[in-house]
């Protein structure tokens, strides 16, 4: 019995540990987003709270924290608290099964990428019901956008994730980048070229994030589905739309750029010199590059019109996918390359 | 009590609850809301089966699809309750045979005599599996290809069938061309006109 406990006490101390550095990532992921935009649009940024600036997402947060949550009239009063937290839920859920190098996992099941792509589907939920329940039309508006987009990107973004099944043969998410070892042309963004692309794209369109931000769409319908939310309940928001965007990332990692792997393996001299570095070092900088895609998107594309975002999703990306799924069959029959044989 | 039952009866207790909910709550919007918890709970006890295969994609399909669809529509509806309750004790007795009658079916086709534990070989004794997915893969494409192909070529026909029903030729509806939305240049759009300061121009 007590080591029930112990056991359960030793789960729950990894979790806080996974939540709050998660948590951490995403207030700093916004004070970077916001230097960097900064300085490609040749500004300073934030820079007076602590040196470089570097307190400003505490600051903010303790800021949020003490504000009063606002509840307009005629909302409904349940579902508008339950909102935020439906939203940062899921979010959080998901990082149980994301390994950050050999053995380093909180849950190591069988079905982990299922568990993701199931995880990331509920966080429509969050947005959906904030729109409904703050009895306001642009939030509405907003919370209907969201949920046609999601719904239709998902669909997308599930055939490519079917893609590298096949190619690695398992659900498993450890098991995946180990299927990838062998240097960086083993990563399955090279055979997959086409799948890396579109689940790309279709992450940055389920987050929601800029150029496929219609949700909020600040120009046309105020703020979108959090227009009515205030304080801590908007900084929840907040932090699930970029605890999402890390997720994503993580996720664009391990599928097609191997995880926890070195890029310099099989590489002479270079593999040896350079094997004191930890997995989890590897996998973090190969998030950060993917959450600077996200940045640099959203400084340099103009928003995408709505039944264009439509257009891309239903008729380019599936049948495209559809097509590498097939042709990745008849790769992987005929054994090619370094990645099938 | 073992801590696999603990669970079950957390998770079948709120299945039932919130199935229940589904019916009795007086707005739609949390009659789908609570609809969406029952398939959790359900995927709860599906994951106690150790059927996390089925349990995952019930979440994926019914919570991150389907019942979104659902929500979408029941949002845009304006409901009006009291025209709801109208025939209530009108329909009382229909409704409380039919359920009655569902419940018996129900009791003989899934009862204990057919799934009990003396029928039903637990998965302790059961032998192990690899995975569940090569498991369900192998019956699916082996076993039961027949059912599986008919089922597929079913969900085609409902698919086509969907389609013809809301499909409007290209001259009855608003169709963008992108291709010629994109190629368009400056000066198809525009003119440039160089007026002349002090006359009357036009």
């Amino acid at each position: 019995m007590l080591e029930n406990f112990l056991t359960l006490g030793w789960i729950m101390i990894k979790v806080v540990i996974i939540i709050v550095s998660l948590l951490l990532t995403a207030a700093y992921l916004s004070l970077a987003e916001r230097k960097i935009v900064g300085f490609m649009q040749d500004r300073v940024g934030p820079n007076r709270v602590g040196p470089l600036g570097l307190m400003q997402p505490i600051a903010d947060g303790l800021k949020l924290l003490f504000k009063e949550i606002i509840m307009p009239s005629r909302a409904n009063q349940y579902l508008f608290i339950v909102a935020p937290i439906l939203a940062i839920g899921p979010a959080l859920a998901a990082w149980a099964v994301i390994p950050f190098q050999p053995e380093w996992v909180l849950a190591d099941i069988n079905v982990g990428l299922l568990y993701l792509l199931s995880m990331t589907s509920l966080s429509v939920y969050g947005i959906i019901i904030a729109g409904w329940a703050s009895n306001s039309k642009y939030a509405f508006l907003g919370a209907l956008r969201s949920a046609a987009q999601m719904v239709s990107y998902e669909i997308a973004m599930g055939f490519s994730v079917v893609g590298v099944v096949m190619a690695a043969g398992t659900l498993n998410l450890s098991d995946i980048i180990a299927a990838q070892s062998g240097g960086i042309h083993h990563w399955y963004w090279l055979p997959l070229l086409p799948l890396f692309v579109v689940y790309w794209i279709s992450a940055v369109a389920e987050t929601n994030r800029l150029p496929f931000d219609v949700s909020e769409g600040e120009s046309e319908i105020v703020a979108g589905f959090h227009v009515e939310y205030s304080g801590i309940a908007f900084a929840l928001f907040f932090l699930a739309e970029y605890a999402n965007m890390t997720l994503v990332s993580a996720l664009a990692t391990i599928m097609f750029l191997g995880g926890w792997l070195s890029p310099f393996q099989g590489i002479p001299f270079l593999d040896q010199y350079l094997s004191w570095i930890p997995g989890i070092v590897w996998f973090m900088l190969k998030v950060s590059f993917f959450l600077f895609l996200f940045l640099w998107f959203r400084a340099t594309f103009p928003r995408y019109r709505y039944d264009q975002i439509m257009r891309l999703g239903w008729k380019i990306f599936i049948p495209l996918t559809l097509i590498w799924i097939v042709v990745l069959a008849v790769m992987i029959k005929i054994g090619v390359g370094p990645w099938f044989s | 009590m073992k801590i696999e039952q603990v669970v079950f009866y957390i998770f079948s207790l709120l299945a039932i609850l919130s199935a229940s909910m589904v019916i009795f709550s007086k707005n739609s919007v949390k009659s789908a809301l609570f609809l969406i918890l029952t398939f959790f709970a359900t995927a709860g006890i599906w994951m106690l089966l150790e059927a996390e295969f089925l349990a995952l994609t019930l979440i994926l399909v019914y919570v991150g699809a389907v019942m979104v669809l659902f929500l979408f529509v029941i949002m845009m509806l304006d409901v009006d309750i009291a025209s709801l309750r109208e025939g209530f004790t009108r329909y009382l007795p229909f409704g409380l045979g039919v359920a009655a009658l569902l419940i018996i079916g129900l009791a003989y086709a899934v009862g204990g005599e057919k799934f009990g534990l003396n029928v039903i070989t637990p998965l302790s004794i059961q032998p192990k599996v690899a995975s569940n997915i090569v498991a369900l893969g192998t019956v699916l494409f082996t076993r039961f290809l027949y059912p599986f192909e008919l089922a597929g070529v079913l969900l085609l026909t409902a698919i086509v069938a969907a389609i013809s029903l809301t499909f409007r030729s290209r001259s009855q509806r608003i169709a963008f061309i992108a291709s010629k939305q994109i190629e368009t240049r400056k000066e198809d759009r525009i003119k440039l006109v160089q007026f002349e300061i002090g006359k009357k121009n036009l």
